[in-house]
């Protein structure tokens, strides 16, 4: 039996407060929000290295 | 080239600047940040699991309260035979020949027997029977009063043991359909018994979880007391299993419902899943040890031969930098005059 | 120093804090021209998750641990005050690994990456005694899981997860005010020693002493100490 309270859902648009699906991979079970938060942390990471950052002309340009 | 002090042909820079407002980039940052926060506070909200309570426990699964409360009474509880910080009645875990659980001692003395069921049921008033039980028990020598306790847990035991099983259920323990109380056929249980029906009684009113908080004091912040006697029994692992936040799932990074929990405890957690740990009496110790050292590694990391070199090795500092490396390297055609130093005159790049 | 100042503690304190960080230094109007990637931006997005952690926290703090469990309101700023712990971790991993990868520890800035690395390990157990002082079942079940493993090293016999009263304290006041110290040293020290520059691709300097090196503007301190 879960004893999800009243109140764990009050305002939000998505309920969240359901037990939670399972992401199994080898040894290793990671609930999928779990999954969706390291994998965005690597997405991140990754565009922050690959996208330019504004300013280049300031940079290469004016010396004041 | 010494371990405290690497070769490092790091220059301070002596080159171009561009004008970059860090109190306006913060304030955008805060600005941010909060925005997400708040977004995500309204998509989702968070999770607010209403705590469990004794009174749900005994009433919920009453056989399992009574067989907890037994093993407190007859010192085979978890929490007995805990060890410090506790009591003395176990060494506690170790690694090798250090044993930090025993050394540091009984901080928060628990006896099981008397803080969970005798003290309890002393402060339920009008009840000849419960109170005649209560002398009878302890009046007699120690050695009867384990005698008593493990007649009345053997029935209790074997009904735990077909229940996780999955097998038929002895007859020997019964709950009655209206009342919810619990009736054990054990012969020479002595007074076990009434206390036990008196127990449940007074947990099933709610009276057990203040009676367990306010012992000592009226005004109390320190729920230790029922958070042990709880973890004994099997209503917080029920409700954790249902969760996914068992050891054995990884839990400790895990958050009730769907939401996101503890990242960042990954390594913690995943040791336990592994061997030696995994089926290791002492792997608490060991697991605190193991993530001990590597903390001390990850402070140290500008000092470890190896590791830091490899951003060196892995050079994704080429991608990072690479405006710089391209503004900066000799151009083709005429451009202002910049020298060059000939690769003879430097010497090789060595790592960090 | 002048007989009126000979001897003055406050005297030695200022001109050591000024020499170490003059206003220029502590607030500089630009960066050298290799701070050119987004990510830069995670060690302010750390910085301002940090502001958002507390802002949010002191809101449930002022009204006592039990009203976001009965009022909405107070639900929501539970929710603002999680999702910040979580986008705190996030941004702060990303810098973590940001700076690995540019082996930022360079040129005497070993005391940076420690400072960062020692606030990781302590935002660790600040978080943990959130979550033990959260007054619901995650809190039963992480406050009776984790005594085991404190227990074990003997740090329960003085650090009590299950008690409530002792983690709220650390958790709102004494593990703050360490993180809140951490990272003031952390940024101090990125700010006195200035943003690691890039890893040498050869023996080419930047700029070959003696040829011609663009001043920096006049408000704006170069890097190195």
């Amino acid at each position: 039996m879960t004893h999800a309270s009243v109140t764990a859902v009050m305002g939000a648009v998505f309920n969240l407060s359901h037990p939670a699906h399972v992401v199994h991979w080898s040894f290793i079970k990671l609930p999928l929000a779990n999954v969706i938060v390291i994998a965005l942390m690597l997405v991140a990471f990754a565009l922050a290295i690959a996208l330019p950052f504004p300013g280049a002309k300031r940079r290469r340009g004016d010396s004041s | 080239m010494s371990l405290l002090h690497p070769k490092d042909d790091t220059k301070p820079w002596t080159g171009r600047y561009q004008p970059y407002d860090l109190v306006k980039e913060a304030c955008i940052a805060i600005g941010v940040i909060a925005s997400l926060a708040i977004v995500l506070a309204v998509l989702f909200s968070s999770p607010d699991d209403q705590p469990s309570t004794i009174a749900q426990w005994s009433n919920q699964l009453p056989v399992n309260f009574v067989t907890a409360a037994t093993t407190e009474l007859d010192g085979t509880s978890g929490t007995a035979e805990y060890g410090p910080p506790y009591n003395h009645n176990g060494e506690g875990q170790h690694a090798a020949f250090i044993y930090l659980q025993k050394w540091l001692g009984v901080s928060h003395p628990i006896n099981t027997a008397d803080d969970y069921v005798i003290d309890p049921l002393k402060t339920i008033p009008n009840d000849p029977a419960l109170q005649s039980a209560l002398a009878q028990y302890q009046a007699a020598p120690e050695k009867t009063q384990k005698a008593w306790g493990e007649a009345y847990a053997k029935p209790l035991e074997e009904y735990a043991a077909a229940e996780e099983e999955g097998k038929p259920l002895p007859k020997t323990v019964a709950v009655d359909g209206t009342t919810g109380m619990v009736s054990v056929q054990a012969s020479s249980a002595g007074p076990v018994p009434t206390m036990m029906r008196s127990l449940l009684s007074l947990a099933k009113s709610g009276g057990l979880d203040g009676s367990l908080l306010t012992s000592r004091q009226f005004f109390q912040t320190d729920y230790t007391k029922p958070l042990l006697f709880m973890a004994d029994g099997g209503l917080l692992d029920k409700r954790a299993e249902e969760q996914h936040l068992g050891g054995d799932e990884w839990g400790m990074m895990n958050e009730t419902g769907s939401y996101p929990g503890q990242a960042w405890l990954w390594l913690y957690a995943l040791w336990y899943q592994i061997e030696p740990f995994k089926n290791s009496e002492n792997a608490d110790i060991l697991v605190m040890m193991m993530m001990g050292v590597l903390s001390l590694a990850f402070i140290s990391v500008p000092f470890i031969p190896g590791v830091r070199s490899l951003p060196r090795k892995i050079p994704i500092y080429k991608l990072i930098w690479r405006e710089h490396y391209r503004t900066t390297s000799p151009p083709p055609g005429p451009q202002p005059p910049r020298p060059v130093p000939s690769s003879s005159s430097a010497p090789p790049l060595r790592g960090t | 120093m002048s007989d009126y100042h000979k001897g003055s503690w406050t005297v030695k304190v200022r001109e050591a804090a000024v020499a170490a960080l003059p206003p220029e230094k502590l607030l500089p109007d630009g960066q050298p021209t290799y701070v050119a990637s987004w990510i830069y931006v995670f060690g302010v997005a750390s910085v301002a998750s940090l502001v958002v952690i507390i802002t949010s926290g002191t809101i449930l703090a002022l009204k006592g641990p039990a009203w976001w469990h009965f009022t909405g309101v107070g639900h929501f700023f539970n929710s603002i005050h999680m999702w910040a712990v979580e986008l705190f971790f996030f941004v702060m991993v990303v810098h973590l690994w940001g700076k690995y990868w540019m082996a930022a520890w360079r040129g005497g800035r070993a005391r940076v990456w420690i400072t960062g690395a020692i606030t990781f390990l302590v935002a660790v157990p600040t978080a943990l005694t959130g979550y033990v002082s959260q007054q619901n079942f995650d809190a039963q079940w992480i406050s009776t899981q984790a005594k085991d493993g404190l227990n074990s090293v003997g740090v329960g016999a003085f650090f009590n997860v299950t008690n409530f009263g002792q983690m709220y304290s650390y958790h709102v006041l004494l593990l703050p005010i360490a993180v809140v110290i951490l990272v003031s040293a952390h940024v101090l020290l990125v700010r006195r020693h200035g943003v690691v520059p890039p890893i040498e691709l050869n023996a080419r300097l930047a700029i070959a002493p003696g040829g011609e090196a663009p001043a920096p503007p006049p408000s704006t301190v170069g890097a190195g100490s």
